[in-house]
């Protein structure tokens, strides 16, 4: 028995939200096979996370991202590895692709699990996500393949206690015209940037910053911390920042170490985004503010005071310019 | 172009969410309704489309019959006809929904089937992708920026700080993201066309799927309690010592 775990690459490691769904797969019990798609096989950090096989899928077989034809492979290699699971982070790319295998297959699916454990034969007990993790499902998937997405800012990524050797498999793929009718064709533009979904440290904005020439202070800010700007839903409604850099529901959820939150109330929407934050500071004039209530620090004040004052503090703590 | 628009309704959240005394739906008595976000901006995406190209913007939901609220709410924006898939009341999972939709894109024919990335509730993020196969169509996901024309739909998303480009020939299932757009306010005229239009019906078969709701329930607080570190700029030493502490300093 075994559980796949489709292993996204970042570079030549494994994304990080794809060693929180390895984590997630050691739960089942089972021995873990990790998919991964053209590359090399990052075997020490696989191994280190508990995998014991890698599925090699060679990159001549799938030429760049096709959601369907890795869909198709995962669906050989259920039988091939005897899978009861099939899991994947809760990305855009997982969640995609194990929607075409459960089309492909017939199988339910169950988005952004938290939690999996075998329920007797053919059937898993899972708690999953609902409303973005504002709220949690406990439900059973019956099934004779589990398969889940896991929710990334959920789940910490652990190394397992006893790492074994992985046994790699070079697989090529028997894939069908229509499996590779719909291809990424990925664009070199922004890539490399630090991206709000992965970055240390998000300094968060809000109606508070009051129009959008208030954001220089919050970008420079980002810059000393080495992180970058996310920004509440209002900010995007009202144009004052592009979407890309909204956090919440229907924005990016974010895992930082610290995530400092300025002139942000915190509606429900915006902490589903931020829920997965290690700390959250905020800076707010409203003592009350439901931000506050989540936050392990606060600062009460005005942002347009306190931000300038903190950006000074940092400057002041680096060696000057010559 | 013939463009249908899956919408679904969903309870209005803002400040807080809470859950039936049986843990089996989220709390309304406090909250309205509303169309889950990603799909407003569907059907204003439908509707840019067809100003530019000619053709109808249908819209769909799969909900009980207040649902219809939401199928007005989608007719004052812009769309010209609209379908109710009535329920009995009981959720649908996924792969019933993709099912009802099926029927509904057969019986019609378009060219374009949008729907949002995932329901703001369930967020099962598969029923775009399951319509697809039932219909033998191309498919792309959490799209943030579609250009359509006759000959097909170039579809962008992004992607770790990049954009990456899909291009599909029509007919296709595109699910999108907010932000693809920003949704205009409702005309007057609109909600008054809205309001008289006429919503087509037709029953939705519910089946049993493999998984199986037990209970919903709000995650226990993560037990923050916010040490107020001072008030205005006198608190920036301690900020920047806390900043420290946990390691994000240069």
């Amino acid at each position: 028995m075994t559980a796949l775990c489709l292993v996204e690459l970042d570079g030549a490691e494994p994304a990080d939200a794809s060693l929180r769904a390895v984590t997630l797969a050691r739960s089942l019990g089972t021995g873990v096979g990790a998919v991964l798609f053209g590359g090399a096989v990052p075997a020490d950090t696989l191994a280190g996370y508990g995998v014991t096989d890698a599925y090699l899928v060679e990159p001549s077989a799938v030429a760049g991202y096709a959601p369907r034809a890795w869909a198709r492979v995962l669906a050989g290699l259920i039988a091939q590895a005897g899978a009861t699971a099939v899991l994947a982070a809760g990305t855009d790319r997982g969640h995609e692709v194990l929607a075409h295998l459960g089309a492909i297959t017939g199988l339910p699916m169950a988005a952004n699990c938290t939690e999996v454990t075998p329920h007797g034969p053919g059937a898993h007990r899972v708690v999953r996500h609902r409303w973005a993790g504002l709220l949690l499902e406990e439900a059973i998937l019956e099934a004779p393949v589990a398969l889940l997405t896991v929710a990334a800012d959920a789940v910490q990524a652990a190394a397992a206690e006893t790492p074994a050797p992985v046994a790699v498999h070079v697989r090529t793929a028997e894939l069908a015209d229509e499996d590779l009718r719909v291809l990424a064709v990925e664009s070199p533009a922004g890539a490399g940037g630090a991206s709000l979904a992965t970055a240390r440290v998000v300094v968060g904005g809000g109606r508070g910053v009051g129009g959008p020439d208030g954001f220089a202070p919050l970008e420079e800010l980002a810059g000393l911390l080495g992180g970058v700007v996310g920004v509440s839903r209002v900010v995007t409604s009202e144009g004052w920042r592009p979407h890309r850099q909204q956090v919440g529901q229907t924005g990016t959820k974010i895992t930082p170490e610290v995530y400092l939150a300025c002139g942000i109330s915190g509606a429900i929407q915006h902490v589903a985004g931020c829920a997965g934050a290690r700390h959250i500071i905020a800076i707010n004039t409203d003592p009350g503010a439901p931000i506050v209530a989540r936050a392990d620090y606060a600062v009460l004040g005005d942002l347009h005071q306190v931000v300038p004052a903190l950006i000074e503090a940092l400057r002041a703590r680096r060696p000057g310019p010559a | 172009m013939e463009i249908l628009v899956c919408v679904k309704r969903v309870p209005t959240v803002g400040g807080t969410i809470a859950v039936t005394p049986d843990g089996q739906q989220v709390d309304t008595r406090m909250s309205g309704w509303t169309i889950s976000p990603h799909e407003e901006c569907a059907v204003e995406e439908a509707v840019r489309i067809t100003e530019r190209l000619g053709g109808t913007v249908s819209v769909l939901t799969l909900g009980p019959e207040a649902a219809v609220a939401q199928l007005r709410d989608a007719l004052a924006l812009g769309a010209g006809r609209a379908v109710l898939l009535e329920t009995d009341g009981r959720e649908f999972g996924p792969i019933a929904t993709a099912a009802a939709i099926a029927a509904e894109v057969r019986s019609r024919g378009y060219d374009l089937v949008l729907l949002g990335n995932e329901a703001a509730d369930t967020g099962d993020y598969q029923v775009g992708v399951r319509l697809a196969h039932q219909l033998g169509w191309p498919v792309a996901t959490g799209i943030k920026n579609l250009t359509v024309s006759a000959g097909g739909a170039v579809a962008c998303r992004e992607y770790r700080g990049a954009e990456e480009t899909y291009r599909l020939p029509l007919p296709a299932v595109i699910t999108v993201k907010e932000g693809i757009n920003l949704p205009r306010y409702p005309s007057l005229p609109g909600r008054l066309r809205a309001r008289r239009a006429q919503v087509e019906r037709s029953p939705a078969p519910w089946r049993p799927e493999g998984l199986r709701k037990q209970a919903l329930r709000v995650p226990a607080a993560a037990g923050r309690r916010a040490v107020i570190l001072g008030h205005g700029t006198e608190a920036v030493p301690e900020l920047v010592r806390v900043l420290g502490e946990l390691g994000v300093l240069p």
